[in-house]
């Protein structure tokens, strides 16, 4: 921080809201895509662990692997691999997300009453509409409480992506720091907290509308 | 209404085997179509294991099951289960849907128009004593047990399937609220017609229930009459052992007050004015409950005014220790 200078100075923040705007599509969009192939890759590996339930010891020791990995050694390893590119953030932001899906989406299905199961084949579900119809939404509850521990820690994360030129609000961190100017990196911080505020109350709302059920109780 | 008609259902040496061992050991038997058959026995008998094996929940080692002739192991599974009706313990409804949409189950994975749905589901719960306006929109952790259990009934029943399956549909409900849906469940099995093969561990309800029963142990059917032959004449010491030893009081369930000898020689006037007034429907039991319960210890018997004469105790007691 420069002598004199004020922690943050707003006539900056002012003039830069286009900026702000830019980064926040930046970020959402990160966000969005490594939530979106984390959640299709771990269900298909949860639906894997469900109908074979040897796969789940190293299907687990691999993603909780994965999930161990510093990430910028994570990034550091893909860079000669694959650049410094939106590819290699997204691998290390996809990666991350595995674990938490797949120990909620199992755990979501595996939590439905096994007479509510045996009820649904016992009436002519075949398998397939036992999954989808029954199953899936019953866990739907445990699988989005999964997508939001998901989304807050990829938020978070997506702002290290910056070190190789991604970012979102990290960006603005990143440049922060090297700047020695506390205005834009705490505007960086802060505008990445309030987005994983944001996205967690929206999920929240979009679980409340999809289980009705869970309020009459 | 009587619109379903019920199908013959057939064990023919149906065995089941888990890792070498017997779960059901050669079993036949017959159920006629439109009755009631009682599978009773302790834990471990194999009365579950027989009763899954007609919806094919679990496949047989050995034999075959005909419903009205057909082998069920020749169908298509699915196609098997959505024509035949299955009640489990713990009911199983699906919290996620109403009342309606869990009622309207297999007419929907049936195909059926939306309206023929709805118009079934209505007619479903006000079946079941569920009045359809207060009960079809909520969610089942809305409901009683017994009301949960009610709908388990009326789901089971929405396709009209000619067979109907309980694995111990009341066995999780207190007693007055059981006695209660036995009573219903009797009417609206005669109202539908459907073959019924019902699972108890409790041999007063298979008494109440069945028009025959099998007893079961060790995955071998030990008996397979109608339950007033069975408690006259137990094949042997287990049966006799597991009917109890009141089975002479327990028969006084499944006889009328209009069924035995009634003493026509005493005038009404003559009778004590305390004895209760009986009607020939009603069962020896709860004749002699209400008689011993009265000063009088006789009942008269009237049927709509018509004095028929008296029932006494030493009639009653006869008919305990009959055993023709």
């Amino acid at each position: 921080m420069t002598e004199g200078e004020p922690l943050i100075r707003w006539d900056w923040i002012a003039s830069h809201l286009d900026e702000f705007a830019f980064r926040l599509g930046e970020h959402v969009e990160l966000t969005v895509i490594a939530v979106g192939v984390g959640f299709v890759i771990a269900f298909a590996l949860s639906l894997l662990i469900l109908r074979a339930p040897r796969t789940e010891g190293p299907i687990t020791a691999v993603t909780g692997t994965m999930y161990t990995i510093p990430s910028l050694a994570l990034f550091a390893l893909l860079i000669p691999y694959t650049g410094l590119t939106v590819v290699t953030a997204e691998i290390g932001l996809v990666s991350y997300t595995l674990l938490i899906l797949v120990r909620n989406i199992v755990r979501g299905i595996r939590g439905v009453p096994a007479d509510v199961r045996e009820a649904a084949v016992g009436m002519g579900y075949a398998p397939r509409e036992v999954l989808w119809r029954i199953e899936l939404p019953l866990a739907l509850a445990v699988i989005i409480a999964g997508v939001r521990l998901a989304t807050i820690s990829t938020i978070g994360l997506v702002t290290v992506t910056s070190l190789i030129g991604q970012g979102g609000f990290g960006f603005l961190i990143l440049i922060g720091i090297q700047r020695f100017f506390t205005t834009e990196l705490i505007a960086g911080a802060v505008l990445s907290v309030a987005l994983a505020i944001l996205a967690d109350a929206l999920l929240v709302l979009l679980q409340r509308r999809l289980t009705p059920w869970a309020r009459a109780a | 209404m009587a619109s379903t008609r019920g199908a013959t259902v057939e064990f023919r040496d149906v065995s089941k085997r888990y890792a070498g061992q017997l779960a059901v050991d050669q079993l036949s038997f017959k159920v006629p179509a439109g009755r009631i058959c009682v599978l009773v026995g302790p834990s471990g008998s194999g009365k579950t294991t027989s009763l899954k094996m007609v919806n094919r929940l679990i496949e047989p080692t050995g034999g075959s099951i005909l419903i009205d002739g057909r082998d069920v192991l020749r169908e298509e599974p699915t196609a098997l289960r959505r024509r035949i009706g299955y009640v489990i313990q713990q009911v199983g409804l699906f919290p996620h849907q109403t009342i309606a949409e869990n009622v309207g189950t297999v007419p929907r994975l049936l195909g059926w128009p939306k309206e023929r749905i709805a118009a079934r589901t209505e007619q479903l719960l006000a079946l079941v004593g569920l009045e359809p306006s207060r009960f079809a929109l909520r969610y089942p952790a809305q409901l009683s047990g017994g009301e949960r259990q009610r709908v388990g009934v009326a789901r089971a029943l929405a396709a009209e399937p000619p067979v109907m399956l309980m694995d111990e549909p009341f066995g999780a409900v207190d007693p007055i609220v059981r006695d209660r849906l036995q009573n219903e469940f009797l009417r609206i099995q005669r109202d539908q017609g459907t073959t019924v093969l019902f699972v108890t561990h409790d041999i007063d309800e298979a008494i109440k229930l069945g028009d025959r029963v099998a007893v079961m142990r060790g995955g071998k059917l030990v008996q397979y009459a109608p339950p007033a032959e069975l408690l006259a004449h137990p094949v042997n010491a287990f049966v006799a052992e597991f009917v109890g030893s009141d089975r002479g009081l327990k028969r006084l369930v499944l006889l009328t007050v209009g069924g035995v000898d009634l003493d026509t020689t005493v005038a009404r006037a003559a009778v004590s004015p305390n004895a209760p007034i009986l009607s020939p429907a009603s069962t020896l039991r709860d004749a002699l409950v209400r008689m011993l319960a009265s000063e009088a210890q006789v009942g008269i018997v009237v049927d709509r005014d018509r004095y028929l004469g008296v029932l006494t105790l030493s009639t009653i007691g006869r008919m305990i220790r009959d055993d023709t």
